[in-house]
């Protein structure tokens, strides 16, 4: 348990204190960074790990006869079962290290798409998908006779549930994928519904997981999901380094996604043969050091509690809605029942890039654009919007100033 | 609250960002491309039509934007208008020294750049705002690419 939090409640003032970066100032001003959603600040726990092993305990892992690559091995794999623990995985084995959710969900186009779907089946995914999920398929498609299908969503920015069944009726869908939550819309998506929908018409079903497990606890047995993944530097770790997690059986049966070192048995000149699972697809020399942080990332979030963060988001989340409705010409973009810290708007007629030039101006860091999700950009009718998304550090305060300085813009431009 | 940024944000961006002057598409045009920032989803498309001498007699744009990318096209039609094509290729390379440091080396001795530059002054703070210079240059592409008879352009990302 982090000394922060007491009766699952934060201390703000604490949980900012191990960060040490919230503690600059930006153009003379501190630092308000409602920018979370696109990259997160790292505790001083993950920074010290990453220093340590540089430090004291480095060396190539899973292949040399000495002392420091035996303990910087076992340090690696120890993040191997963190990951396990924290998706509630049933077995470490099923933990694949990638770079990030692009390359997971590249991997799962590659080794599940090409490498057991057959052409003619179909991939569903949704109109709110990152651009990460989108192009992987379309790669696949055009180069395995894949389908490629979108599931719509309402006006309000949730999945359209008949017509998402709709799509998987004809029996030919062999994977659903689909955020866990928009990084635009901040919706959460039923993905137990979801799931359960997609075997009930013979698919399989991958999140990504990229935002909601920065919020929310994953059980990926209790969803049902067959892939999820997610990238750990969303998660205050180091980039270069996230998850793929696929049940057992599953990547058992898929090929390999890259080859090389550390993912073979053997290999002669004419042939090789692969190593179990995960190493089969973890091709190369791995991202180490980021591995050995992502492990503290884990480790931090745990200590802090799933049920403190969630309030805390939930809370926030309220607190900016509340707040930022109010102002005179803002339309906040996505309307779901279950949403999270992630909140994109429009500000009547000033630019999303000139918001946010302005809030620069004042220390305060948004995301401005189309979020890598230019389908859903035009489903929504907009080049691009504002938006301000929220961690563990963030504070009601910070939102308070953001809320303030939007009325000021909004003048500025009227 | 914003004096720090009136330099960028000054009364003639403010002034033409709310209502541009040239904003619209040319009935007759001999020239025509699109241009965007992938990265940021801001979209231009420029006309062009040339005079019998092969100047530029008239361009016009649409563009979806922020203030910045608007302005810049809008300042273009003027600064453009009646130039030869490479005297408007050499304005451009000017224009983009001046939003990235600020400076024109190319305009010593050169009164005519010099003059055709100062339509553009209003933009000249662009390059204390290192995320905004592919804003400014952005209908520039366009406009270079209508000339070359590309469809379309895309900022060099270094911008």
């Amino acid at each position: 348990m982090n000394d922060a939090v007491t009766n699952g409640v934060f201390d703000s003032s604490r949980i900012r204190a191990d960060f040490p970066i919230l503690s600059e100032t930006v153009r003379g001003k501190p630092l308000v960074f409602l920018d979370s959603a696109a990259s997160a600040q790292k505790p001083r726990a993950v920074i010290d790990a990453m220093v340590h092993a540089m430090e004291h305990q480095y060396a190539n892992i899973h292949r040399g006869l000495h002392w420091m690559s035996e303990r910087t091995t076992d340090a690696y794999e120890a993040t191997r079962d963190a990951a396990a623990a924290l998706l509630n995985a049933r077995d470490r084995h099923e933990i694949v290290f990638v770079r990030n959710s692009t390359e997971a969900l590249n991997l799962v186009a590659h080794s599940y798409g090409r490498g057991i779907m057959r052409p003619g089946q179909a991939v569903v995914i949704s109109a709110m998908e990152h651009h990460s999920n989108i192009v992987p398929w379309q790669m696949l498609r055009d180069a395995h006779g894949i389908e490629l299908r979108i599931a719509p969503i309402t006006d309000a920015g949730e999945l359209d549930f008949p017509a998402f069944e709709g799509l998987l009726e004809d029996g030919r869908v062999g994977l659903v994928s689909i955020t866990h939550m928009s990084n635009v819309l901040g919706t959460y998506t039923p993905a137990e519904r979801i799931a359960r929908i997609a075997h009930a018409h013979g698919a399989k079903v991958m999140f990504d997981g990229s935002q909601a497990i920065v919020h929310r606890r994953i059980d990926v047995q209790a969803i049902g999901a067959d892939f999820y993944c997610f990238t750990g530097h969303k998660l205050y770790g180091p980039t270069g380094i996230g998850v793929l997690w696929a049940r057992r059986e599953l990547l058992d049966a898929m090929p390999p996604f890259m080859g090389g070192g550390d993912m073979i048995s053997s290999v002669t000149n004419e042939r090789s043969t692969w190593a179990e699972v995960p190493h089969k697809f973890e091709a190369g020399t791995p991202a180490i050091i980021e591995g050995i942080g992502l492990k503290a990332a884990i480790d931090y979030v745990q200590a802090v509690g799933y049920s403190a963060i969630a309030a805390h988001e939930a809370a926030l989340t309220d607190h900016a809605l509340a707040r930022l409705s109010a102002i005179e010409g803002i339309t906040i973009i996505g309307r779901a029942q279950d949403r999270g810290g992630v909140v994109s708007f429009t500000l009547d007629r000033a630019h999303a890039h000139d918001i946010a030039t302005l809030l620069d101006r004042q220390g305060i860091a948004v995301r401005a654009g189309h979020h890598c999700a230019e389908p859903l950009m035009r489903r929504l009718g907009l080049d691009s919007t504002a938006r301000a998304s929220f961690g563990i550090y963030t504070t009601a305060a910070e939102i308070d100033v953001l809320a303030e300085t939007l009325t000021k813009i909004r003048e500025f431009f009227a | 609250m914003f004096d720090e940024v009136r330099d960028l944000y000054n009364q003639t961006i403010l002034t033409r960002g709310r209502k541009p002057l040239h904003m619209r598409r040319l009935a007759e045009f001999d020239a025509t491309a699109k241009g965007d920032n992938p990265m940021c989803g801001d979209r231009v498309e420029v006309w062009v039509k040339y005079a019998e001498d092969g100047t530029v007699a008239d361009t016009g744009y649409l563009a979806r934007g922020c203030e910045i990318s608007v302005v810049s096209a809008d300042l273009m039609v003027e600064a453009v208008q009646g130039l030869a094509l490479n005297d408007t290729k050499a304005l451009f390379a000017a224009f983009r020294d001046m939003v990235q440091t600020g400076e024109c080396p190319a305009c010593a001795g050169e009164p005519d750049l010099t003059d055709a530059l100062a339509a553009l002054q209003p933009l000249s703070a662009v390059h204390k705002y290192a995320s905004r210079i592919k804003c400014a240059t952005l209908p520039w592409h366009a406009l270079i690419a209508a000339f070359d008879g590309t469809k379309s352009s895309q900022p060099a990302t270094s911008e």
